[in-house]
Formats: C-alpha cells, sequence, structure tokens
C-alpha cells in the first residue's frame, strides 16, 4: 500500500538560516517507498534524515530519535499518546515536528 | 572639539545627567512592599468597593465571571518573571483586570533596542530597571493593584523564596536555564506555571503544573542543544507576536484564578503570525518517570540550572573565543587599511537580510556564514577569483588576506576557521574584525548603527 503522509515543521526547526530542511520549506507531502511492512515513524525519521535533511543532521536526530527541543505531533497529539516511535503510519498522516521556542 | 562642539557636548550631558536624576526619583518614589510583609497572609477581599464596581463593571455583568470572579482575582498574586515582550503585555492586562498584587522579576534595564516589542517602557526610561518601569506603567493604569518588583536574576538561591508569596506564576523569560528553573521551582512549591515563548514570527503557550498535567519537564527532560538555541536578540522577533502570546498568558492566568474556561494544562498552543494560524495540540499527561514531578522525583531541591544546560540564564550574547590574536585585528587596525587603501577581501558573513541595516566603507562579498559549509566549492571560486584580481604576485601565492566581518564578531570567527579549510591549499590569511560591526561603532565610527 502507498503511505501518503505529509510533515510540516514550524520556522524555528528550520533554523536561524542554518535551514535544516532543504529550501527552507515547511509544508512536505511525501510518498513513501512501498514496503512489505507498515512504516513506523521511526522509519519515517530515517528516510527523512536522508531524504529532506541537507545539514547538521544532529540538530534533527540524536541516535534513533528526535534531539531533545523538539516536539512530534501526530495529527495534532503528541507522539506518546500515539506510541512514540512504533506509530505505524497511516495514509494521510500529518506529522508535525515542532522546535520548542525561548525567546520572549 | 571646538568650543562650539564643546559647548554641545556638555549640554547633552547636562540632558542625560538630568535624566537619570529624574529616574533616580521614579525609582525612589515607587511604592513597593518590605519583603516582610510579602511574607504575610494578605487578608482575603470578600466585597467590592463602590469605585472596584465602577472600574470592573465591564467584566461584573458577564455571565460565570461576576462579582464572584472579580474578588476571586483581587485575591490572587500573580509572578511575571521577564519583565519583556511578553511580560509587558501580560502585566498591563493583570493590572487592569483588579489582579491583588503583581511581582514582576527582571535582572535587566530598559533599552532602545527593547522597546518596539516590551511596549511598557519608554524612551525616557532607558537604563531604568525593567520590573520598575513595568511597575510604574501599570500603575498609571490601575493603582489599586499591589506591585513589587523585583530588579535581580531569579536563581536556585532566591526562587523558592520569591514564588512562595503568588499563586500563579508566568514564564516570560526569554532562556532555557531560567525556565528549567521556573518549572523545577513551581513543581517544589506546588504553583501552576502559565507559560509563553516568541521568536520571529511564532509563539507557543502551554501551562504546566496545573490541573494533574505534565510539568516541563515530562516534556522535555533533557534540554536541547545549546546551538539548537535562538533567541530574540540573535533571531529576531516581530514585536507584535510576544504581545499575543503575553496577552494570552494574562488571560490563561485569570482563567485560573476564577476558575472558568478550560485551561492550556496538557495542551500546547502554537501560534504561526505568517499563516495567521492558531493550532492546539493535546500533549502527554504527566509523565510518572518525571524527575521532578514523577512518583519518585530525585530533584528536591533546585539545582545549578545553567550547568545543567550548558547555557547561561540571560540572553545576553556570549563572546567566542576562538582564534588566535594573530588571526585577529582590531576595528581601529582595519579602519587603517581601509584608510592606507591596503587591498584585502572583505567577507562580510552574516544573513543578507542585515546588509540592508549597515555595511562596511569597503566593497564587500556577501557570504552568509550559515550557508558557508553548504557552498564550499562556490565559494572557494569566488573568493581565487577577486584575491587573483588583487594579488599582483602569480596565481597560488596571494598576497592579499581575506577578511572577515559580522554583527559582534563571533560568526566572523567560526568563518575563519571554515575559509581557512576551504583555502588551505592556496596559503590565503584569513582573519576576522574582532567585535565585528559593534566594534566599527564603538571604536571607529560612532554614527553607525548598532542592532
Ligand atoms: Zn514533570
Amino acid at each position: 500500500m502507498p503511505n501518503l503522509a505529509s510533515f510540516i515543521t514550524n520556522n524555528s526547526m528550520l533554523g536561524g538560516g542554518a535551514e535544516l530542511l532543504c529550501g527552507n520549506v515547511k509544508k512536505h507531502n511525501i510518498t513513501l517507498p512501498k514496503q512489505d511492512e507498515k512504516w513506523l515513524i521511526k522509519d519515517l525519521l530515517i528516510w527523512i534524515q536522508k531524504n529532506i535533511i541537507k545539514e547538521r543532521p544532529e540538530l534533527f536526530l540524536q541516535g534513533n530519535t528526535v534531539r531533545p527541543g523538539i516536539l512530534v505531533l501526530i495529527n495534532d497529539a503528541d507522539w506518546e499518546l500515539m506510541g512514540e516511535l512504533d506509530y505505524e503510519l497511516e495514509d494521510n498522516d500529518r506529522i508535525i515536528f515542532i522546535s520548542t521556542l525561548h525567546g520572549g | 572639539m571646538n568650543e562650539e562642539q564643546l559647548r554641545n557636548e556638555l549640554q547633552n550631558k547636562e540632558k542625560e545627567i538630568q535624566r537619570l536624576k529624574k529616574l533616580l526619583d521614579e525609582s525612589a518614589k515607587l511604592l513597593t512592599v518590605p519583603e516582610n510583609d510579602l511574607q504575610k497572609q494578605k487578608e482575603k477581599s470578600e466585597t467590592l468597593s463602590k469605585e472596584d464596581i465602577s472600574r470592573y463593571s465591564r467584566q461584573l455583568i458577564l455571565h460565570d465571571f461576576g462579582v464572584k470572579g472579580q474578588i476571586a482575582v483581587k485575591n490572587t498574586n500573580v509572578l511575571i518573571v521577564g519583565a519583556g515582550g511578553l511580560g509587558c503585555p501580560a502585566a498591563i492586562y493583570l493590572a487592569a483586570a483588579g489582579i491583588g498584587r503583581l511581582g514582576v522579576i527582571d535582572y535587566d534595564e530598559v533599552e532602545l533596542s527593547n522597546l518596539h516589542r516590551q511596549i511598557l517602557h519608554t524612551v525616557d526610561r532607558v537604563g531604568l530597571s525593567k520590573s520598575v518601569s513595568v511597575v510604574h506603567s501599570c500603575c498609571r493604569l490601575n493603582p489599586s493593584t499591589e506591585y513589587v518588583p523585583y530588579h535581580l536574576q531569579l536563581d536556585s538561591s532566591n526562587a523558592l523564596r520569591i514564588i512562595e508569596s503568588y499563586d500563579i506564576i508566568l514564564d516570560a523569560t526569554d532562556n532555557v536555564a531560567t525556565r528549567y528553573l521556573l518549572n523545577d521551582a513551581c513543581v517544589l512549591a506546588g504553583k501552576p506555571l502559565v507559560s509563553g515563548s516568541a521568536l520571529r514570527f511564532e509563539g507557543q503557550l502551554t501551562v504546566y503544573h496545573h490541573d494533574g498535567g505534565p510539568c516541563y519537564r515530562c516534556l522535555y527532560p533533557q534540554p536541547p542543544p545549546s546551538e539548537a538555541v535562538t533567541n530574540c536578540s540573535e533571531g529576531g522577533v516581530l514585536g507584535v507576536v510576544p504581545g499575543i502570546i503575553g496577552s494570552l498568558q494574562a488571560l490563561e492566568a485569570i482563567k485560573i484564578a476564577t476558575g472558568i474556561g478550560t485551561s492550556f494544562s496538557q495542551k500546547l498552543l502554537m501560534f504561526d503570525a505568517l499563516d495567521g494560524t492558531f493550532r492546539t495540540v493535546k500533549l502527554r499527561p504527566r509523565c510518572k518517570s518525571c524527575l521532578v514531578c514523577g512518583e519518585n522525583p530525585t530533584i528536591s531541591q533546585l539545582i545549578d540550572y545553567e550547568q545543567f544546560c550548558g547555557a547561561k540564564a540571560t540572553d545576553k550574547d556570549h563572546k567566542l573565543h576562538i582564534l588566535e590574536r594573530s588571526q585577529r585585528i582590531s576595528a581601529k587596525e582595519y579602519s587603517e587599511m581601509v584608510n592606507n587603501k591596503k587591498p584585502h577581501v572583505l567577507v562580510d558573513v552574516r544573513p543578507a537580510i542585515e546588509l540592508d541595516i549597515c555595511q562596511l566603507p569597503h566593497p564587500m562579498i556577501n557570504i552568509p556564514f550559515t550557508s558557508l559549509s553548504r557552498n564550499i566549492t562556490e565559494v572557494k571560486d569566488q573568493l581565487l577569483l577577486k584575491l587573483k584580481e588583487l594579488s599582483s604576485d602569480d596565481f597560488h601565492n596571494y598576497t592579499v588576506p581575506v577578511v572577515c566581518v559580522c554583527r559582534r564578531g563571533n560568526d566572523s570567527q567560526l568563518a575563519v576557521q571554515q575559509l581557512m579549510k576551504i583555502l588551505a591549499d592556496d596559503k590565503v590569511k584569513v582573519i576576522d574584525i574582532k567585535g565585528g560591526l559593534h566594534s566599527w561603532s564603538k571604536h571607529v565610527d560612532s554614527n553607525f548603527p548598532i542592532y
């Protein structure tokens, strides 16, 4: 089955000019390659790191998960409520990576 | 200086003295509550005065709020930590709403570059303590609230003592270390924490440690790497963005005080000013293994948060010291280079958007530091071409140096390191201007803008 998903980042995840993601694009609609098993979020993270992140990958992933300070939302809910790394992606899922802000 | 210039200078200095004297008077005049009195339990009001009724009439007639709500607001003490872009709008709305006591903490003084977003300060208060300035403005709107300005840096030694006298705490700070400190202090003291943040065109809002919901640590057990953190002085912020988030913080505090509506406990509001969207997402519940609010907490007193976060508890820029003395020149030395027409390639490593603000009086190449590592080949070609133009000698023996400059002299050092790597085979001297454009303004051209 095809896995159509979109993922969105906030401006701050793109970084202060050091754009983490290619071309400073916030919204990505992606179609994941077919595979026998279901796509899990942890597979998606690696896929994004390989295919989208152009530089400073350590500011996105640390080990097999996102770096501290990035919140992952699956369809507007904290991914921890959804099984975190092992969540199975469904078609048209919306995944959001937000970098927490600290300015005031 | 001729006589006329001296006279002008004297006049300016006298004006400045007058202004400072006025500031001093204002600070002294300000009614502040002695700290001992803060510890005493304030007598709870059970009624509203005639003046209260007129002043708050438009919210007294609100269904769900009414006299009961107003009395609850009057009996609530709120502490705002940070008298900046978030703290100003939060403070003025809480004052206007008739909050009983408003404490305002900030270690900093008012600067001109604060005023586009920190709307309670004024031009004539530049140099005055921010907490005092906020209290002044609020006092003029509503003198019936009790105000307590704290001109200090909140830290592990004073946080619990200060927080004790308040019912609701607003996190309106600008750095990670103070956010963890406030979180832990609020959990240990059992106070709800209304947390706001803003950067560039975005804002976030959450209520922590309230209604059984999670604390900041439940969500972020580990601090972010310091290189992933951007503050307002580096990243910029559109003034009205913290204005919106700070206003929402005041609203949340009023709702908690009066028990109306639902709070942002276990919820995160994300505001995107460019898209014009507010998105609320559901967060994880309180984490059983949380070090401070979990079932077996290991943090039972405040720790060293600067150490924990590997970052200072201010948003002031820290100076990097990476390069050797021989790899750097002062702004003065650079101005001599320019005056003596000494050939060199000037590389301005700031983001392109900042070039419109100001530039050094010498032709330059703009290579933004942030894109340097992405375009190594082009950068190398571009520089070698320029060097060849300026060097009289043959290829591979460039006699002119490359001089890097940025706003404050941090990125320029990192750029020198990178360029030396890129140009390693070409025997080029690469140096930076110590202290960047700020130094240029300070030591060479006092009319040069600082931002
Ligand atoms: Zn917690």
